[in-house]
């Protein structure tokens, strides 16, 4: 299994069956149905090469393993290399399972131009695998940046009828942020005079230097997040997007944004992160309860679904830069629980769409009544969006809260109110969707779900609730990475003086009071230097 | 008593001129419909002459003749392969349309060739009087070219105005050139690096200024671009897409060696200049082309801005920026190249159109046309995976290198701005619904559109090695002759 290159097979193959999909010619049915078994079946395929990287994966080794490396430019010091660790290794599986579950979700949604549609949606996991295993920085740009085009026509093509608008506006939005990211990282390769992401995260860049590559960095990821206030290209692009796009979009691109967060800011720029805690505690708790309110007042359920994500967010970078155990494995549970509940959550509405082609709240109602599978199911995922307990959704939440009241009791207190508001909402649309009366005749001709929507739904109840039950499971993977990763912030940060030096790991929670208490101080002192 | 100099070092130049003559007898006695004949014929001389540039003639090196005229070395070469190649592309694309524009002259490819040949003086010159004649006979045979589409008045003022600007632009450099001749007595550019040192007398640089007003000229930086979109558009098609590359190569490449070589000692003069207009090409170049509803126009605006883009990397003033230019250029050739074969092969009922609108619903109607396009658009806008991505990663190194944030900054922003129409060509293409249908595109044309595409991505990513060692060898010769 050794000699086998897993990552790029993983990353590559669903660019072969696009190629395929290309080449098929002939009567248009005849196209589309073919187009639609070959995305299927290179996706699940895709899907089961991706599991060999789960086995081959020690969890228990914090560093980058399946590591391949080719030469590529020796000028620029450039090669292609891949690599996972704890952090990436979920998300890789997350791609590649809701790669297929898009193309079936989409086989009856989508009737115009289905051939490049799949092809879209391959190109877009080839891009998005790609990403979350590049580990040369030039590699990881590339792959951030293509993800760009496909999801670009996806919501221009298939999207709603303000789509050209909600295009363009996700393209210069995530563009632009992420070109500054561009000059962090030839900043960066001008210092460090490697693009090898596994040695920039030992390097030790300069406080000042560091500071300025935070930003830009920060600046890319919080676009991509989103994280409150640049997160207003989101709702446009996920209530244009058709189904599919929106589940990839709120499934794994969103992640992006965290994962850069926590590969780039917290490990390489650490002394940056510690300095600009604060700000992005404030920015997760405006996003939490503003986006919570917003998403209270909307009339259309995607858009209050696109408001939800923006807030469940706002918990991940908040759990980020609690700099604690907790917070950041919080931080990792929440984004792969939001992963799946809000892709299962469009699914649902996208169920709700196809039968209806409405996204209005007002004109459904009561469809407990003649559609009690579909109630069950969206049910379960609005439970675990709001988090109850035995859900994936309150291990993430309540782990990152822990971890938030430990840095600092106020950021703890408000992002509790989120909870709150996140039940109010998601409630609000379960009762106008599932009770009231069943008095609109076309709702009541509506079906239930038939075997196909069953298919996709299955696995990710089943993944949601063995999550929320059996935490450990998907923990044990990332944790020694994130031990790793929290120990390596804590010495920089002890080298630079920005914390006290003390013992490690062993006693947790008074080590971390500890260092909470003293975090105040250096703070201070930076701010009255400047 | 003067001995006769070695003619070897500029056989290709030679090579050409002797094969641009040959073809115009060819054409004279074959008369009418012989441009066919004539423009392989031209291609071939074309290939000829960049087979003897490569190999040098068993030449290696910087190697000076005619008296310290000409001067040939691996900076020269380089440039001279991206022009033959610009050139020869440019002449296969113009087949077709003479044809259907009913303007199949011969003297098409030979005036093409003739140029290429002033080009390729352009780029081997070492004194600012070859420079000079270089440069006019490039130009003149550019002005002709522009108006080749002699009855139509469209064609006539583009080339009357490029010919009336051109010459300003020949004067402004003229009268810098006597300015350095009158305070240095000299104007040969080994001599004026070794008397310009230290701090320079204001005669030298007012006259730099002049030289690099005109030069700006020529490859249309800011604010010297105002002739840019008109002739562009005026011009016939074909020619526009010969204008848009080789002679922005050329005239790049003599810059470069100008401001590196004679004035290398005066960078800190020269570097304000420079880094004025790359800004400001940007600028203009990105938000200009935001109201351009003609592609013809759009594409003007975009090279204005890629010009800016290139000058980036000049005005880090480092042999890394030498190199991330020469890259630029060998990518930005061959994004241009390709949208220019395409909008060749814009034709809705025989009848040639340049509205961006015309393109509507060419996703549908010719998919592979449009991918390729988009393929275009996506690299001219510089997102990656696309080879437009590694012609600014090229420039912004050495420009981070020599700590000139702003103008990072600034590049970055442009280009998020240019990324605006450059979708809206997608745009078009993919979202919008067919208005009116487009011809089948030439046989060759598509070839060279699709050969364009398939190198802009993927292929690109292997050719990425060998151009950046060539561009890096280019520019160490330009930095070791110091």
């Amino acid at each position: 299994m050794a000699d086998v290159p897993i990552l790029s097979l993983t990353t590559f193959l669903p660019l072969v069956g696009a190629l395929f999909i290309l080449l098929i010619r002939g009567e248009e049915q005849n196209v589309a149905r073919n187009a639609k078994s070959v995305a299927l079946w290179t996706s699940i395929i895709t899907f089961v090469v991706s599991l060999f990287i789960l086995t081959g994966f020690d969890p228990s080794n914090p560093g980058f393993q399946l590591v391949e490396e080719v030469q590529w430019l020796p000028a620029f010091n450039i090669a292609y290399i891949k690599g996972i660790d704890g952090v990436s290794v979920w998300f890789v599986l997350a791609s590649t399972l809701l790669t297929p579950i898009c193309v079936v979700a989409s086989w009856d949604a989508v009737e115009k131009r289905v051939k490049e549609f799949m092809i879209a949606l391959l190109v877009l996991e080839t891009m998005l695998v790609g990403m979350f295993t590049a580990l040369d920085f030039v590699l990881f740009y590339f792959f951030f940046e293509g993800v760009l085009l496909p999801m670009f026509l996806m919501i221009g093509i298939w999207g709603g009828p303000n789509r050209v608008y909600a295009s363009y506006k996700f393209f210069i939005y995530t563009f632009v942020g992420s070109v500054l990211m561009l000059l962090a990282i030839l900043a960066m390769y001008l210092t460090a005079g490697t693009m090898d992401m596994r040695v920039m995260v030992d390097y030790p860049f300069s406080s000042n230097m560091q500071i300025w590559l935070w930003l830009a960095f920060f600046i890319a990821f919080a676009v991509k997040t989103p994280i409150w206030p640049a997160h207003t290209w989101l709702p446009f692009a996920h209530v244009e997007a058709p189904t599919a796009g929106s589940v990839m979009l709120a499934g794994v691109m969103l992640k992006m944004g965290g994962y850069g967060l926590i590969r780039a800011n917290i490990q390489m720029l650490p002394e940056a992160s510690f300095y600009f805690q604060n700000l992005v505690f404030v920015m997760s708790i405006g996003a939490i309860i503003y986006t919570s309110l917003v998403a209270l007042a909307q009339s259309d359920m995607k858009k209050m679904i696109a408001y939800s994500s923006v807030a469940h967010m706002g918990y991940v970078s908040m759990g980020i830069f609690t700099m604690n155990q907790q917070g950041l494995d919080g931080a990792m549970f929440q984004m792969l629980s939001h992963t799946f509940v809000s892709a299962a959550l469009f699914l649902c509405i996208g169920v709700a769409y196809n039968r209806l082609h409405t996204r209005e709240m007002a004109a459904y109602g009561g469809m407990a009544k003649n559609m009690p599978r579909y109630a069950v199911v969206f049910a379960i995922f609005m439970f675990a969006s709001v988090g109850l307990p035995g859900t994936s959704g309150f291990v993430g939440e309540f782990l990152t809260m822990l971890g938030a009241f430990e840095a600092n009791t106020w950021v703890g207190l408000f992002s509790a109110t989120g909870l709150v508001l996140g039940a109010a909402y998601m409630l609000l649309l379960f009762r106008k969707l599932f009770f009231g009366k069943l008095d609109k005749p076309e709702v009541k001709a509506m079906q239930d779900l038939n075997w196909k929507e069953v298919s996709f739904f299955a696995p990710l109840v089943a993944i949601v609730i063995i999550m929320g039950v059996y935490p450990a499971s998907f923990q044990n993977v990332y944790n020694p990475t994130l031990e790793k990763i929290l120990a390596d912030h804590q010495a920089s940060l002890r080298s630079a003086g920005l914390i006290e030096a003390q013992p490690t790991q062993t006693a947790h929670v008074t080590q971390e009071t500890a260092s909470t208490a003293a975090q105040g101080q250096p703070v201070a002192d930076k701010a009255s230097e400047n | 008593m003067a001995t006769f100099p070695d003619l070897i070092p500029a056989l290709p130049e030679i090579f050409l001129a002797v094969a641009a003559m040959a073809l115009l007898l060819i054409g004279v006695f074959r008369g009418e419909g012989s441009l066919r004949l004539v423009s392989w014929l031209a291609v071939a001389s074309l290939i000829g002459a960049g087979f003897l540039a490569v190999t040098g003639v068993g030449l290696t090196g910087r190697v000076v003749t005619f008296n310290g005229l000409f001067v040939t070395d691996p900076f020269a070469v380089f440039a001279k392969l991206l022009i033959l190649t610009a050139s020869g592309l440019s002449i296969i694309l113009s087949i077709n349309y003479l044809e259907k524009e009913r303007v199949a002259r011969f003297e098409y490819p030979v005036l093409a060739v003739l140029a290429t040949l002033g080009m390729m003086g352009m780029v081997s010159a070492n004194n600012l009087i070859s420079l000079y004649i270089g440069l006019e006979l490039q130009s003149l045979a550019l002005y002709v070219l522009a108006a080749f589409k002699r009855d139509t008045v469209k064609s006539s003022e583009a080339g009357l105005k490029y010919f009336v600007l051109g010459a300003l632009s020949s004067g402004l450099l003229l009268y810098g050139s006597s300015l350095i001749y009158g305070f240095t007595g000299s104007v040969s550019f080994e001599r004026l690096a070794e008397v310009l040192t230290g701090t320079p007398s204001l005669g030298v640089i007012v006259g730099m200024v002049f030289v690099s007003a005109g030069l700006a000229f020529k490859i249309s930086a800011v604010p010297f671009h105002m002739w840019t979109p008109d002739v562009y558009e005026g011009a016939p098609t074909s020619v526009t897409s010969f204008f848009a590359v080789a002679p922005k190569v050329a005239a790049m490449s003599l810059f470069i060696r100008v401001l590196v070589g004679p004035f290398g000692d005066l960078t800190a003069q020269w570097h304000q200049v420079i880094w004025f207009c790359a800004a400001a090409s940007m600028i203009v170049g990105s938000l200009g082309a935001i109201q351009q509803k003609n592609i013809k126009r759009l594409m003007a605006y975009s090279s204005i801005g890629h010009i800016g883009y290139a000058l980036v990397g000049l005005s880090a003033g480092s042999q890394e920026g030498v190199r991330g230019v020469l890259i630029y250029l060998a990518i930005y050739l061959a994004m241009n190249v390709g949208v220019f074969a395409i909008i060749l092969s814009m034709r809705q009922n025989g009848r040639a159109v340049e509205e961006v609108a015309d393109l509507a619903g060419l996703s549908k109607t010719h998919p592979l046309l449009a991918f390729a396009m988009a393929v275009f658009m996506w690299s001219l806008a510089g997102v990656p995976p696309a080879a437009g991505f590694w012609g600014k990663w090229a420039v912004f190194l050495p420009a981070i290198q020599s700590q000139l944030y702003g103008l990072a900054i600034i590049g970055v922003i442009a280009s998020g701005i240019s990324c605006y129409y450059y979708l809206r060509v997608i745009k078009v293409m993919y979202f919008d619904d067919v208005t009116e249908q487009l011809d089948r595109p030439a046989l060759l044309t598509g070839a060279v559109a699709t050969g364009a595409a398939l190198f802009v991505f993927p292929v690109y990513i292997f050719f990425l090695a060998p151009i950046t060692s060539g561009a890096a060898a280019a520019a160490a010769s330009l930095f070791g002759a110091r």
